[in-house]
């Protein structure tokens, strides 16, 4: 990958960001939210937030002395502790809450523990919720900038960035590339806030997907639509595998596994329509076997795991855009 | 006797289809005289009003409204429920039988037109329960709560599924010439959607309602109400499709009816906006097209009745995520200003709009009700048709506060409700400086 300079190599304050104005938005909750000039900004501001997770010494200040609150309703593991790291590098006191909800309280439970929180009087609140606009209505509740981190079907922005940056990082550019999203779009917020961030940057996309996992309307947010995998992969830049939950697989929308893998796994046989340097992407965490071939996951064209770098990069500089500086600076 | 006359109204009976200048006299809570020509000659001590060229029209009848009496009473009263139908020009609702417990047995019939005469501005008409407990599986004793005082047999907010027991239900209601109002949804392909299926439910991430959960049913529904001659009403119809299928049953039959939300008919599914859970309904706003379908169904006569499908909800269960919110708005104080609105917008003709809101509805449940005529019950709204309002939630008299209409600009209001009779709502003096 391209290296870039250290973040504070130029004189500025220990961690501060030069050359960028205050980042107008307050909250992350959705792509749709956002102006093409504002997602480039964001990704600029990612790109130099990446040298500083290689140093040796992985601190900023740049948020000390400010509490971001990890709200999880749904658990996650990785997209939890990315921002805990991210969180943490900037010098913020994090603090992880995983919300145990039963299916009848969940509602009272998210107004509740938002008004209960917002009296803590936190900088930041990172949240994750099963439900679609939940994160929206949690903002509505808090005087603090509010990240979403996946709300149900919804959007999962941060992941549409941290993708958008690793491509960035492999291609050089993003504009005029084809991008081919693979698998269960119907129920994915990570297609959905792809299918908008690569829009806004004039991107060619592709959704490939039985019809039973295509959502209504996906032709007026995909450039193409593909029901056939090997069809669907000619010629692409970026191919990018969706989780397909195992109970999608239960004889309603999917018959099985291994019907769902002779189709839309990912092996060789079916990349090889891509372009040679085409890269492989995939959200996680992956289902080898059954939307992807170990062997493509573990193989060359697979960047997953710089995708998880880059993610630390972006929410690194999602709190650093979002938050006013401690130093005093405005947002 | 008590006697009052209305004077220099615009008197407007979807009954006669007329529209004429004149004067109402009113005796003991009944209709006693109509002069186009002059004034009708007024016993002494009558009470008179001047309608001042407003129209004069009979009292809307609404054929879906839920109470929370029994049960929820701190979602809606029968009194409050009165309140804001009296308020918003209403003199009859039909309520549906989905209380706590369910309104299925002649008992709580019994209770309710008790309950309502002593608490209630306006008439309430109590629907009773097709299945036992709503819950699909068993009839109930449509005899014995006819006798009781229900209008029509209704599972409000649930669908029958068994076509079987449906047919059973219909048979057997057409035994006793009742009225049965059912709502067609296939629950199967519903599923655990949450809105109209399409490009706007994707975008929110939201589980889509796709328009055959309504058809499908609905056409069985209609299929049965000819194989049986139920009287049957269609009790909420949303999209093009259903306006079509109806269409088509009532060139073979002139038992079958439909009645359509006034939320579907004025709001679409780019009112949910961005997850506002207020436009979260348990019939879904459809697309422009369906409205402007169940638009031109109402224009040509395939629809029926208009209704308010007013169901209080606190704020409790409507604060939450889209998904997770309860479905329902209220509707019976904006109901006519709401239908006015498409009159003035050129869509349908003033007679057409009051029609479906008083005459159709006296028609389908034979109540004497819903007509300027003499010997009827004294039931009449004064509406100024022009007269300007915002909606206010704070200034509703529903106990709950989910009006899909919070802040919009209406034209046309209730000016004085008068029920049997008796004024149970004027405009006060402040409202009209």
């Amino acid at each position: 990958m391209a290296q870039s300079s250290p973040a504070n190599a130029s004189g500025d304050l220990p961690g501060r960001l030069a050359g960028f104005p205050p980042f107008s938005q307050r909250h992350l909750i959705s792509i749709a939210d956002l102006a093409q000039h504002e997602i480039v900004e964001l990704l600029d501001r990612a790109e130099r937030m990446i040298p500083v997770s290689r140093q040796e010494r992985k601190s900023l200040s740049t948020l000390s002395g400010k509490t971001q609150i990890n709200l999880f309703f749904e658990p996650s593991t990785r997209t939890q502790s990315s921002f805990e790291i991210a969180g943490k590098r900037l010098g913020a006191l994090v603090v992880n809450m995983s919300v145990r909800t039963s299916s009848v309280t969940k509602g009272e439970t998210l107004i509740d523990t938002a008004a209960t929180l917002n009296a803590m009087r936190p900088d930041v609140l990172v949240v994750r919720h099963s439900a679609a606009g939940a994160v929206e209505l949690l903002s509505q509740k808090v005087g603090c900038s509010v990240i979403n981190a996946g709300d149900g079907a919804h959007e999962h922005p941060t992941q549409a960035l941290l993708d958008a940056l690793t491509i960035r990082q492999h291609k050089g550019r993003i504009a005029g590339l084809t991008v081919a999203i693979c698998g269960d779009i119907a129920n994915s917020r990570v297609a959905r806030s792809n299918l908008l961030l690569l829009g806004a940057l004039n991107v060619r996309t592709r959704v490939i997907a039985p019809k039973t996992l295509l959502p209504a309307g996906i032709e007026q947010l995909a450039t193409e639509v593909f029901t056939d995998m090997e069809e669907g992969l000619k010629g692409v830049d970026v191919v990018m595998m969706l989780r397909l939950q195992h109970e999608r697989a239960n004889g309603k929308m999917i018959p099985s596994v291994r019907e769902y893998y002779r189709f839309y796994g990912l092996d060789a046989a079916k990349l090889k329509n891509a372009k040679p340097d085409v890269i492989v992407m995939h959200p996680g965490p992956m289902n080898r076997g059954v939307e992807i071939d170990p062997a493509i996951a573990d193989g060359p064209r697979s960047v997953i795991t710089d995708q998880v770098e880059m993610g630390v990069a972006v929410r690194m500089a999602v709190l650093d855009a979002l938050l006013p500086d401690s130093n005093g600076a405005p947002r | 006797m008590s006697a009052l006359v209305i004077t220099n109204a615009r008197i407007v009976d979807p009954a006669s289809m007329t529209d004429t200048r004149g004067a109402v006299l009113v005796e003991d809570g009944l209709i006693s005289d109509i002069d186009t020509a002059g004034t009708p000659g007024a016993p002494q001590g009558a009470e008179i009003i001047d309608a001042r060229g407003l129209v004069l029209a009979p009292g809307l009848i609404d054929m879906r409204v839920f109470v929370g009496e029994p049960g929820k009473e701190y979602r809606e009263t029968l009194q409050s429920a009165g309140e804001a139908a009296a308020a918003g020009g209403v003199t009859s609702f039909v309520m549906m039988p989905d209380t706590t417990p369910a309104v299925d047995d002649g008992a709580l019939v019994d209770f309710l037109v008790r309950r309502a005469e002593a608490t209630s501005q306006v008439r309430v008409l109590p629907a009773a329960a097709i299945t036992k407990g709503l819950a699909g599986a068993e009839i109930t004793e449509f005899g014995l709560l006819q006798e009781a005082g229900a209008v029509c047999f209704s599972d409000g907010k649930q669908s029958i599924q068994s076509s079987a027991l449906l047919r059973a239900a219909f048979t057997y209601a057409a035994n006793f010439d009742m009225p049965v109002a059912h709502l067609p949804f296939d629950k199967g392909l519903t599923g655990d959607g949450v809105m109209n299926e399409g490009l706007f439910a994707t975008i929110l991430g939201l589980k889509g309602i796709p328009r055959e959960a309504e058809t499908i049913p609905l056409a069985r529904d209609l299929q049965l109400a000819l194989l049986t001659g139920v009287k049957y009403h269609a009790a909420q119809i949303s999209t093009a499709g259903s306006v079509s299928l109806v269409r088509e049953a009532k060139q073979k039959s002139n038992r079958v009816t439909a009645g359509v939300s006034i939320n579907n008919l004025t709001l679409n599914e780019n009112d949910v906006g961005r997850y506002r859970t207020y436009f979260k309904l348990a019939t879904p706003l459809r697309t422009e097209d369906d409205r402007l379908a169940v638009i031109e169904g109402l224009r040509s006569g395939v629809i029926d009745t208009i209704h308010s499908d007013h169901d209080p909800q606190d704020t409790e269960v409507k604060r939450q995520p889209f998904a997770e919110a309860s479905d329902g708005a209220i509707g019976l104080e904006t109901l006519l200003a709401a239908a006015l609105r498409l009159v003035h917008n050129g869509d349908v003709d003033l007679m057409t709009v009051l029609r479906a809101m008083t005459f159709r509805p006296a028609q389908i449940l034979g109540l004497p009700t819903g007509r300027i005529a003499r010997g009827a019950p004294a039931d009449l709204v004064l509406v100024d048709l022009d007269y300007p309002w915002q909606v206010k939630e704070t200034e509703l008299r529903s106990r709950s506060r989910n009006t899909a209409f919070e802040g919009a600009r209406l034209a046309g209001k209730a000016m004085r409700t008068i029920v049997g009779g008796k004024t149970v709502f004027e405009l006060s003096e402040e409202a009209l400086a």
